[in-house]
């Protein structure tokens, strides 16, 4: 076989990669811009989300589009409100305090780990594709399924970012992300508003595992390989910045697929990790993020 | 003449170190009331302290019957307050208008209010899609009274509007001042500048190591320039 059909298949697979990363990293990105908190339990919101659609999945019976879609709108909201319920409970009591809210995630990390653990188990299990076509392209046939995971992220994306940027719940957020103080100062109750965008973060990595679980499988571990990826892409795009978490998720989701494909994909791995050392040494706001705040 | 602002035995912390120790002053209706003291006299902090940006361990702040040190932070701008603070604070990555915006908000206030903060701050108008952080230091200065002005407040907590700032503009602060007084507006004025404070207080109230000493007519200031040097160190 050539090199231009190998080269075709890493670049979608790329692509598939950098589009269920750009929203896993988007909540990730959004938490710490708006909150100054450093998310590590949001792999497991990812997980969540999985395995709860794997559960939508399996209730209904009848063509697998249905249970999908019921997955697709449950899961997220379930996970943003359990997201919520832990805001309340645990960070704001921190009073968001960075170290101490680490730490309690590292503990909601284990926590949510060892639920899915206890009431899901730990085999790996399918949620079917809701729809099994495949679209004929040059020198092969690729599925329109993973065609459409990258559409509808990139719809999600446009979503999110036109809610921040359109309605005055983003114009809130953003003035929170902005400064906490002067937003109280002008009557944003800055503490209910994070409370919404932790959610939201834990909401959009939901959303990214149910579009993924027909390609990857639920399973409890699998929310720590995502949770460094979306570290990768926030570190290099810039804590904070929306436009740099896309932008570093499509260049580390390409060269994952590329790299992985023609060499190994340890090698993809350590490269990324280069990458996050060369950015922290050289500009260590990321790539699109402010010098200082 | 009625109290707008009313802070009785306010005492407050940074942490273990005591800032405010029992102060006390009042703002009448439509004056404009300046804060003055030596940099660390606590005159910042009692912006904050009223605005509920920092605790009020003991003592009462009314406003009419309301004791703000009862309100969350974010309750307080409802009642009728606004603070334009120390270095502006805009949020930077927000555009003009959605600074506006913001401030239009906290109390539930719409386009009508908006035009008449422009014609009030007319340089705005033409700056209302750029980003505020990309604003001359002059221009940040009027969108934050702009932006505090859009909550249409009867009490203005005003921190070294000058600050910073050249001549001409200085100018034009002022004039702002003193037309907010004319239309009622309370205003408290913290500033280190003293012919600033004698062109548009009415009362200056002189702060030494967070606590209030003297409250004083802006005339008898005037006519007495010692009592600037001994709390302020110039004149």
């Amino acid at each position: 076989m050539a090199f231009g059909p190998y080269l075709l298949l890493a670049t979608l697979e790329g692509l598939v990669t950098s589009a269920v990363l750009a929203l896993m990293a988007l909540g990730l990105s959004l938490v710490f811009g708006v909150m100054r908190v450093v998310n590590v339990a949001h792999g497991e919101f990812y997980m969540l989300g999985a395995v709860l659609a794997w559960w939508f999945a399996s209730l209904v019976s009848g063509h697998p589009a249905i249970g999908f879609l019921l997955a697709l709108f449950a899961s997220p909201l379930i996970v943003a409100a359990v997201a919520f319920l832990a805001e309340r409970l645990v960070l704001r009591r921190l009073d968001y305090e960075p170290e101490a809210t680490i730490v309690a995630t590292i503990g909601l990390l284990y926590i949510i780990q060892q639920f899915a653990l206890t009431f899901y188990g730990p085999e790996a299990r399918p949620v079917e594709a809701p729809f099994d076509a495949r679209i004929a392209l040059p020198w092969f046939g690729y599925s329109a399924y993973k065609l459409a995971v990258i559409v509808v992220s990139v719809a999600l994306m446009l979503a999110t970012w036109l809610f921040l940027t359109r309605t005055r719940a983003g114009l809130i957020m953003r003035a929170t992300q902005s400064d906490r103080e002067m937003a109280q100062a002008f009557g944003i109750p800055v503490d209910r508003v994070y409370a919404g965008v932790f959610a939201l973060g834990a909401g959009l990595a939901a959303l990214a595992a149910v579009l993924i679980v027909p390609i990857r499988q639920a399973h409890y571990l699998m929310g720590l390989d995502p949770l460094l990826l979306s570290f990768i892409v926030v570190i290099i795009g810039g804590l904070g910045s929306l436009r740099g978490t896309v932008v570093a998720a499509i260049l580390i989701g390409l060269s994952d697929g590329i790299i992985s494909m023609f060499f190994s994909p340890t090698l993809a791995k350590m490269l990324a990790t280069f990458l996050v050392a060369l950015v922290l040494v050289f500009r260590p706001q990321g790539l699109f993020g402010a010098a200082s705040r | 003449m009625t109290a707008a602002l009313t802070l009785r035995q306010v005492d407050c912390f940074y942490g273990d170190v005591q800032v405010l120790h029992a102060f006390s002053f009042d703002l009448r209706e439509g004056e404009v009331h300046c804060l003055l003291g030596r940099n660390g006299a606590g005159k910042t902090t009692t912006l904050k302290t009223i605005m509920g940006l920092v605790p009020a361990h003991a003592g009462s702040i009314m406003k009419g019957e309301t004791d703000l040190t009862r309100l969350a932070a974010h309750a307080i701008p409802r009642t009728g307050i606004a603070y334009v603070p120390q270095g502006r604070q805009l949020f930077t990555d927000l555009t003009v208008a959605e600074n506006l915006e913001i401030g239009l908000m906290a109390r539930g206030k719409g386009s009508a209010t908006r035009e008449r903060v422009l014609e009030f701050l007319p340089a705005l108008k033409d700056r209302l899609r750029q980003r505020s952080g990309t604003l001359s230091g002059g221009e940040q200065q009027m969108l934050a009274i702009a932006r505090a002005l859009c909550l249409e407040p009867d009490v203005l907590l005003l921190d070294e509007p000058t600050e910073g700032l050249m001549p001409s503009m200085i100018a034009r602060i002022q004039d702002s001042v003193a037309a907010l007084r004319n239309q009622g507006v309370s205003t408290v004025l913290v500033e280190q500048r003293v012919n600033a404070v004698l062109s548009v207080a009415d009362r200056v109230s002189f702060m030494e190591n967070g606590r209030n000493r003297e409250t004083v007519d802006v005339e008898r200031l005037r006519g007495d320039p010692a009592l600037v040097r001994r709390y302020v160190g110039v004149g």
